[in-house]
């Protein structure tokens, strides 16, 4: 079972940049959560910091099999997750206008979290099978649809209405990869293109308001507006090097407003300033690249398709979470791999790297 | 040409990645772009708004509505009030800034301190209240002195007025500060720690249309927290305003009339259900709740013996006493164990089992028929009706009138009053039914109980020949431009289960109550306007029938209660009116008066409104209306 080869060929560059923006989301986190004020919350801290521990055991778990099982796995992993996110609507604890945790003992487990790789592992398996270059018709789309539209519709129905998009952007980016027949991707457009207006014919004023608030936070001068002004202060006023570790002001008078979560990017930014936040950009750009080296690397199309998913899914959250921060993006609650809190999301990222080096170490292997 | 399909290999994945890698590359040069821009390019820009967290967020309150009358006459308005408060940021240094502050408020600096040292959970960004209500010179001395006084600002609020002390107090209710169970709660989902929300009477039931919606500023500020520029404005909406159905002037009367003693009036429109009148005595200030009332001022509400807090309009329970008579009288005709030609003997008392029933005169009426039952309010005549009776139709009578359940007038609290069934006996206490209790039930006694609301629909009900409304108190709602939200519509909420002619022969025994005779409220009657009625006395204690102590011997506390249910005019009733007072003694006495000069005061001006109303009917004719 333990071929020395896998050894040979472990990708410790890979770990150790997982590692490495796991360490900068953590001092990012410290300082986030101690200086809120009025009350300091340090207990989150110390929970990431359980959290990464159980998701360095995980990371080290998903590579010590062999990925091609997950070929067998790829039905029963899928169901069990829609599983939970059944579980999720009747029994979920229900903070804030939506249920988005289970909570199981003293952990709360986010199954949307989940989800995504086993939707990736899922379109990977259906993807492999008798992929042709000149793409997938729309009839061949059918199944891989119901695939992606269970858990997103389970997921809207929290309803988190973000993760679900996220959900749909990365199946959609795996999905292009793997090529739409050009008939049917403009058969797909062209549809598109239709029905949106038509959806938005019937949409009653209210729900229309919502999502050109949604689409322009200037709309929105009191909420969704300010928070975007103030994590641009935020950003901006970090200017080249930053105010300092711990001395980020906007964030200490609690003017960012879920500073732990989907505004984390701005505490980095104006405590480390231009150059720590280029720093952490590359660091992920670096690691989606690498993502995609593994799956150029990789000699079978399952492996290929699944490193490709993994990197999409890095890729669409660091995308969506920074440009949002910075105002490029409407606010949406998508979480920064290893930098934002969220024990889910801390052990859905260290599974899916450690699926990439397994993907990565087992690249001679030619069965 | 032929298109073979060709399986997708190693290599064509590897091209397809390549394309991949590119476009993230592309995205991600749009981050770093944007990056440059914000920190490098525009960074001195957002430093600078950064040292003093300058762009900030005003909260703009929304006026609240305001409650009419019928007739549009102001019951509840908002005045402006100056609160003066201190951002403890732009404070500094904060005691020399305390000390001045503390010569403007003629409060000892230590206070001010304590009171800020104790809100808790308060940012140094946000403005903290330091004190309400400051007169215009406060004002005045403050604005002058403002470059002196960082971070003081003085705010204009709008306070809640009550135009008129303790009038409708238990109808209009007051406001308070949300509680954090009711925050937690989510039945209040704009509301802030800090808010004022209503939580009794209509300024609770009507909160959501009272309310309004928030709105606010985006603004920026300078070093000191002083407004340099306003960026955006989000405007709040103003709450509409809430028409009661009560007539003011006669409210004003009922309350006169109750002032120092212990009781209810409620006056109901019989054709609508409207009411007219909404009194409960002893009542409270409104307006010392809207500052914030004292620990020491709601411990004297609360523990006083009166308690004045009780609405006993709508949760006083009473026995009917001879009031339910009514139901009595209209139950025999109904169900044939009596008619309009019965007559029946009354010596002064009735022979039950072992036990001696008295009637209230000694000597007895001597021969009685239904009328002369009614009028002089016989207790021997309905003894036998309700010996005929049994208990469980008696009681079936009575929930069809509206007692033994709330109406479900518009309000918190509504009793059900207790109609007695001997189902409902055994249940209760173990012990079967007695016949010789439903002799004291015919009458309005043993355990009857009612409230004073549920006898005015059963006025208003027998006044209009047979139609229960449910009674309201809402007559319109109105957005502040005067444009009607929602008319509120009569809603008949059932039929009194009576051929029109026995309700006819028992309306005939209420007009002679008042103008007979010998009727028992002929006391009250009056030369212009044709008043119907019914007295009642209800025991408060169960007195031996043959107990020989006077009325006016007892002590206070267990003097009967008395009530008056009445209409008027009798031919075409415009009001039903339904008053009690407790430990009043006899209804003619007490109740009868206070009803009479409530219908007094509504009837008399009513010929000037018939002639307004006539007038514009014309003209609605004439113009081809």
């Amino acid at each position: 079972m333990f071929d020395r080869r896998l050894v040979q060929y472990f990708d410790w560059g890979l770990m150790g940049l997982a590692i490495l923006i796991g360490c900068v989301g953590l001092i990012t986190l410290y300082s986030a959560v101690t200086a809120e004020t009025p009350a300091p919350q340090k207990v989150l801290f110390f929970k990431q910091l359980l959290w990464f521990s159980v998701g360095l055991i995980a990371m080290v778990s998903a590579f010590l099999f062999n990925y091609k099982i997950l070929d067998r796995w790829a039905q029963p992993i899928y169901f069990g997750c829609i599983a939970l996110l059944l579980a999720v609507l009747f029994f979920g604890k229900y903070v804030g206008g939506s249920r988005r945790w289970l909570i199981i003992g003293p952990v709360s487990l986010q199954p949307s979290e989940l989800v995504k790789i086993a939707v990736i592992i899922a379109l990977a398996r259906y993807y492999s099978k008798d992929a042709k270059t000149s793409g997938y018709t729309l009839r061949e789309l059918v199944r891989p649809f119901m695939i992606i539209m269970l858990p997103v519709l389970l997921i809207g129905m929290q309803p988190d209405l973000g993760t679900a998009g996220l959900v749909v952007l990365i199946a959609g980016s795996i999905t292009v990869f793997v090529k739409i027949e050009r008939r049917s991707f403009i058969c797909l457009i062209g549809s598109g293109a239709v029905v949106v207006p038509l959806i938005w014919f019937f949409l009653k004023e209210y729900q229309k308001q919502r999502i050109l608030t949604f689409l322009d936070p200037d709309r929105d001068p009191l909420g969704a507006g300010y928070h975007i002004i103030q994590s641009k202060i935020a950003i901006g006023s970090g200017m080249l090097s930053g105010k300092g570790f711990l001395k980020g002001t906007q964030n200490a008078l609690s003017f960012l407003p879920e500073e732990h979560t989907d505004f984390i990017f701005s505490v980095l930014a104006e405590e480390w300033g231009f150059l720590g936040s280029v720093t952490l950009v590359l660091l992920f750009l670096i690691l989606i690249i690498w993502g995609l080296n593994v799956a150029h690397a990789c000699r079978e199309p399952f492996g290929t398709i699944l490193a490709v998913g993994v990197a999409a899914m890095i890729f669409w959250q660091a995308l969506i979470n920074i440009g949002m921060s910075m105002g490029l993006l409407p606010v949406v609650g998508v979480p920064l791999p290893f930098v934002s809190y969220g024990g889910s999301s801390v052990l859905t990222t260290a599974i899916s790297i450690g699926l990439l080096l397994n993907v990565s170490m087992r690249r001679f292997m030619l069965d | 040409m032929d298109k073979y399909l060709k399986t997708a290999d190693t290599d064509w994945y590897k091209q397809r990645i390549t394309g991949v890698i590119v476009c993230a590359l592309a995205a991600f040069v749009v981050l770093l772009i944007r990056l440059i821009v914000l920190q490098v390019i525009m960074g001195d820009e957002y430093r600078h708004l950064s040292l003093n967290n300058s762009i900030r967020l005003q909260s703009i309150d929304p006026p609240r509505g305001r409650l009419y009358d019928r007739n549009g006459d102001l019951l509840v308005d908002n005045r402006p009030s100056f609160d003066v408060n201190i951002t403890l940021k732009d404070a500094a240094p904060l005691d020399p800034t305390l000390d001045k502050l503390a010569l403007h408020l003629k409060t000892p600096a230590d206070t001010l301190l304590s009171q800020i040292k104790q809100t808790r959970g308060v940012s140094a960004y946000s403005p903290l209240l330091l004190q309400q209500d400051v007169g215009r010179d406060t004002l005045a001395s403050i604005e002058v002195s403002k470059f002196d006084l960082p971070g003081v600002s003085v705010n204009v609020n709008l306070r809640r007025h009550y135009i008129r002390e303790r009038q409708a107090a238990h109808l209009i209710g007051y406001l308070s500060e949300i509680s954090p169970a009711e925050l937690k709660s989510g039945s209040y989902p704009d509301c802030r720690s800090g808010d004022l929300i209503g939580k009794f009477g209509a300024e609770k039931v009507y909160e959501n249309s009272l309310r309004g919606k928030r709105g606010g500023r985006q603004v920026e500020v300078n070093a000191n927290g002083l407004v340099v520029r306003i960026l955006k404005t989000v405007a709040a909406e103003p709450g509409h305003n809430i028409y009661l159905t009560i007539d003011q002037n006669l409210q004003h009367r009922a309350e006169a009339l109750l002032e120092g003693v212990v009781g209810a009036a409620v006056a109901v429109e019989p054709a609508t259900g409207k009411i007219l009148t909404l009194a409960s005595s002893p009542a409270f200030d409104q307006n010392s709740f809207v500052g914030g009332i004292t620990r020491e001022q709601w411990k004297s509400l609360i523990s006083n013996p009166f308690r004045p807090m009780s609405n006993r309009a709508i949760q006083g329970e009473y026995p009917p006493g001879s009031t339910y008579k009514i139901i009595t009288a209209l139950a025999g005709l109904q169900e044939g164990v009596i008619d309009d030609k019965t007559v029946l003997h009354c010596p002064g008392h009735y022979r039950f089992g072992n036990r001696i029933y008295r009637c209230w005169k000694r000597g007895g009426h001597g021969k009685v028929d239904i009328i002369k039952a009614v009028e002089e309010s016989c207790d021997v005549f309905f003894y036998q009706v309700g010996q005929r009776l049994g208990v469980d139709r008696l009681a079936w009578y009575a929930k069809a009138f509206g007692l033994g359940s709330p109406t479900g007038v518009h309000l918190d609290h509504e009793a059900h009053g207790l109609i007695p069934t001997a189902a409902w006996k055994k249940r209760r206490t173990g012990v079967p039914w007695q016949e010789g209790e439903t002799l004291s039930i015919a009458i309005g006694q043993g355990f009857n109980l009612a409230t004073p609301i549920q006898m005015a629909v059963l006025a208003a009900a027998v006044a209009n020949g047979g139609h229960r409304y449910r009674p309201l108190i809402l007559d319109n709602i109105k957005l502040v431009d005067g444009q009607s939200l929602q008319k509120n519509e009569p809603k008949l909420i059932g039929k009194l289960p009576v051929s029109p002619a026995h309700l006819e022969l028992v309306k005939l025994g209420l007009w002679k109550v008042v103008n007979g005779e010998n009727g028992t409220a002929r006391g009250s009657r009056l030369a212009d306007i044709d008043i119907s009625g019914k007295t009642g006395t209800s025991q408060v204690i169960s007195r031996k029938q043959d107990e020989s102590m006077a009325e006016e011997d007892l002590p206070v506390h267990l003097r009967s209660h008395a009530w008056f249910v009445a209409y008027a005019p009798s031919e075409k009733p415009t009001i039903a009116v339904a008053v009690v007072i407790e430990h009043g003694e006899h209804g003619s006495g007490a109740a009868a008066p206070i009803a009479k000069e409530m219908i007094k005061a509504f009837l008399r001006k009513a010929p000037v409104n018939a002639q307004v109303a006539a007038q514009k009917e014309s003209a609605d004719t004439a113009n081809g209306g």
